[in-house]
């Protein structure tokens, strides 16, 4: 089973990144589990969102204290949240940031595991023209989990974009080159 | 066919009441349930469903009106959580008492103070004693599967009564997970058309719904209610057992999980079942004879079913996810103690109060309980309820 | 059990299982069976030389206990009057009056 963790802020779009992976990870045939950690809904807030994938169904319904990957949506957060907390010992964290990779590794002296930094927003105002970061940062998690290949996840993307933007099918080419960048654009740190 | 899906339990009720197709729907939004009526009205302005849905200013009026749509002779449904279900809390009872089979979507929340909109069994255990059916679900799948079988239950002739089907609120509601939906036709089919043979828009009968009743005949009354939900066991075990045969999926009263040879056993109701379960593989796996019970149909208690199961335990925790503020423990370890006197008296039991306003259950709270009643077996004294998974 | 005449059959002698499902009350009219004539402590008089029908009396009598056959009304229902005199107040013409009652053991 792989455990996600997911940091953001209120508004920012973690709990529909987390729920997005679940529906990827479901078209490849897996089992999966994506959920918010709820509370009073607060713009800014600090949130957690989490997702389970196995390829066994899944029975336990707690959140997630060890996982195998944290993705931290904004990066502003590490100052105030302990986000490298309960990782797994070959786990590690996916991080949306502009900074040069000696500076990202700085953030997390005393993290051991692997670092991988994307700069999604850059990604996203380059392609879709705003600073959507899910999208990007999707394309990333879902390498570096290496849950599916890339042409299955490509594909996955494909499909479900153009059910979910039927109706402004102009979005969907800016979309797509989102993903296709950030799966090359994840760089180790 | 049935169909691979991924949905939230809220979905997969919505999409289960949307198979149904009842006549009336009568709600008010209340967080977690809230998705339940979106979904519906989106489905009505979709022409999905020809359902009737009744924008209520309240839940009290939510349940009236699902009142006066289920004594005017059709289905009526709603959905609520906590202090919805409290503003509904004087018709619940009417609703029993006039023997109306109204199917609620109950999406578990605590009843407030402080306030909290997290999961625990505050609300529906509150409305315990009003009357309705309660089934309890560990999953979007049980849920979705429950809410099918609901209305076989609850209009069958012998029983006649209200009907709740639980789920804990944001845990499993807002959770997507993967799930088989069946057929829709599958679906219309084995719920069936409803044909109430008493109802107050039959032009040839008169009748009169909800009377004042005397003491001279209160009491008999309340003999036929008890009479409908003793029968209604039986009704839950023909319909579990038909549903089991169409979608494989098995049902009843309770599920034993690794209980053959279980010493300590946990007893407990919805989400946290699943995780107990891992538990339950992790303690086995370090030889731990540990065994797990969930309850799915807390009313009417089956309390033959109960001692059948857990008999043979050593110690058992009996899991409650309201306090009941007895003073000395929840009503699951109220009641099941009581089923268990005289007649499985060697169980030593601890009643574990938990998970109360979304209280997060881990496996390792599991684990660290299952080592407690380990103690409890070989000989040390415990109290009879303790809190678990809190701060001292 | 159900059925238009049931009501007829319940009484405070029934059993659990005689009662209707959820205590229904099946047929219309059924408070013709509870005679709350016997509640009576005065008694109406209808002096039908003065009664000019003007029929303001029948609709507010509680227990409709004033006939009215083509336009007419005629002498009370004294299975069912309780005597309240509300009918007499209504009266313009004088044609009800109220007196002590009359039961059966008196006369």
């Amino acid at each position: 089973m792989i455990e996600i963790r997911w940091h953001g802020r209120g508004g920012q779009g973690a709990k529909t990144a987390a729920l997005l992976l679940a529906d990827v990870a479901f078209a490849t045939g897996m089992h999966v589990q994506g959920f918010p950690e709820y509370g009073p809904e607060r713009m800014g807030a600090p949130i957690t969102a989490y997702n389970r994938l196995d390829a066994k169904p899944i029975r336990v319904h707690s959140n997630i204290y060890s996982p195998d990957f944290v993705v931290v949506v904004d990066e502003s957060l590490v100052e105030t949240v302990d986000v490298a907390a309960g990782i797994k010992k070959n786990g590690a964290i996916i991080i949306n940031t502009g900074k040069e990779p000696s500076k990202v590794r700085k953030i997390f002296a005393k993290f051991p595991g692997d670092i991988y930094a994307i700069d999604a927003r850059d990604i996203s105002q380059r392609t879709v023209g705003k600073n959507l970061p899910n999208t990007p940062l999707l394309a990333a998690v879902v390498r570096v989990c290496g849950v599916m290949s890339e042409q299955e996840f490509i594909g996955n993307m494909e499909e479900s974009f153009k059910h979910k933007f039927a109706a402004k099918p102009e979005v969907i080419e800016g979309n797509m080159a989102a993903i296709r960048e950030a799966w090359k654009g994840a760089v180790r740190v | 066919m049935s169909r691979r899906d991924r949905m939230s339990g809220n979905e997969a009720v919505a999409t289960a009441i949307r198979q149904i197709g009842p006549d009336v729907i009568a709600a008010f939004p209340i967080t977690p349930s809230t998705e339940i009526p979106q979904y519906i009205s989106s489905y009505k302005s979709d022409g999905l469903i020809d359902t009737e849905f009744v924008a209520v200013e309240s839940e009290h009026s939510a349940m009236s009106a699902c009142i006066g749509a289920s004594a005017a002779g059709v289905r009526a449904m709603t959905a609520t959580s906590s202090a919805g279900m409290a503003l509904m809390y004087e018709l619940l009872y009417v609703a029993a008492s006039d023997r109306l089979p109204i199917v609620m979507a109950a999406v578990n929340r605590a009843l407030t103070g402080p306030i909290n909109i997290n999961a625990d069994h505050s609300d529906s255990m509150g409305a315990r004693d009003s009357g309705w059916i309660q089934l309890y679900s560990e999953n979007a799948q049980e849920a979705y599967d429950n809410m099918l079988m609901a209305h076989r239950i609850a209009e069958h002739p012998d029983v006649l009564l209200p009907l709740m089907v639980c789920q804990d609120g944001f845990i499993t509601s807002h959770a997507v997970e993967n799930i088989v939906i069946e057929d829709d036709e599958l679906v219309k089919s084995f719920v069936g058309e409803y044909r109430p043979e008493k109802y107050l828009l039959n032009p040839r009968e008169s009748l009169g719904v909800g009377p004042y009743s005397v003491s001279a005949f209160y009491m008999e009354i309340k003999r036929q209610q008890f009479e409908a939900m003793s029968k209604a066991r039986a009704v839950v075990a023909a319909v579990s057992a038909e549903f089991s045969a169409l979608t494989g999926r098995e049902y009843g009263m309770l599920e034993k999980y690794r209980m053959d040879d279980a010493d300590l056993a946990v007893l407990l109701m919805s989400s946290s079942a699943g995780t107990g379960k891992d538990a339950v593989d992790r303690l086995r796996e370090k030889g731990v004879k540990a065994g797990l019970v969930k309850l799915r149909v807390f009313r009417p208690f089956p309390e033959d079913d109960l001692v059948e199961a857990l008999k043979d335990v050593k110690a058992l925790g009996i899991m409650d996810k309201s306090d009941g503020f007895s003073g000395c423990g929840g009503p699951l370890g109220a009641e099941t103690r009581s089923a268990l006197y005289g007649r499985a008296d060697g169980v030593k039991t601890v009643n574990y109060v938990y998970g109360l306003g979304g209280r997060d259950a881990r496996v390792e709270d599991f684990e660290a309980l299952f080592e407690e009643l380990g103690r409890l077996r070989d000989g040390e004294s415990l109290p009879r309820c303790r809190h678990h998974g809190m701060r001292e | 059990m159900s059925g238009k005449n049931l009501m007829e059959k319940i009484t405070p002698a029934s059993g659990w299982r005689e009662l209707t499902v959820g205590a229904a009350v099946y047929g219309e009219g059924n408070s013709v069976f509870f005679n709350t004539g016997e509640w009576r402590s005065e008694d109406p008089a209808w002096y039908a030389d003065k009664c000019r029908h003007c029929l303001l009396c029948f609709p507010v009598c509680p227990d409709s206990s004033i006939p009215v056959v083509g336009g007419k009304r005629r002498d009370f229902d004294f299975g069912h009057c309780k005597g309240c005199g509300i009918c007499a107040k209504v009266c313009p013409f004088g044609a009800i009056s109220m007196s002590a009652a009359e039961k059966e053991a008196a006369k």
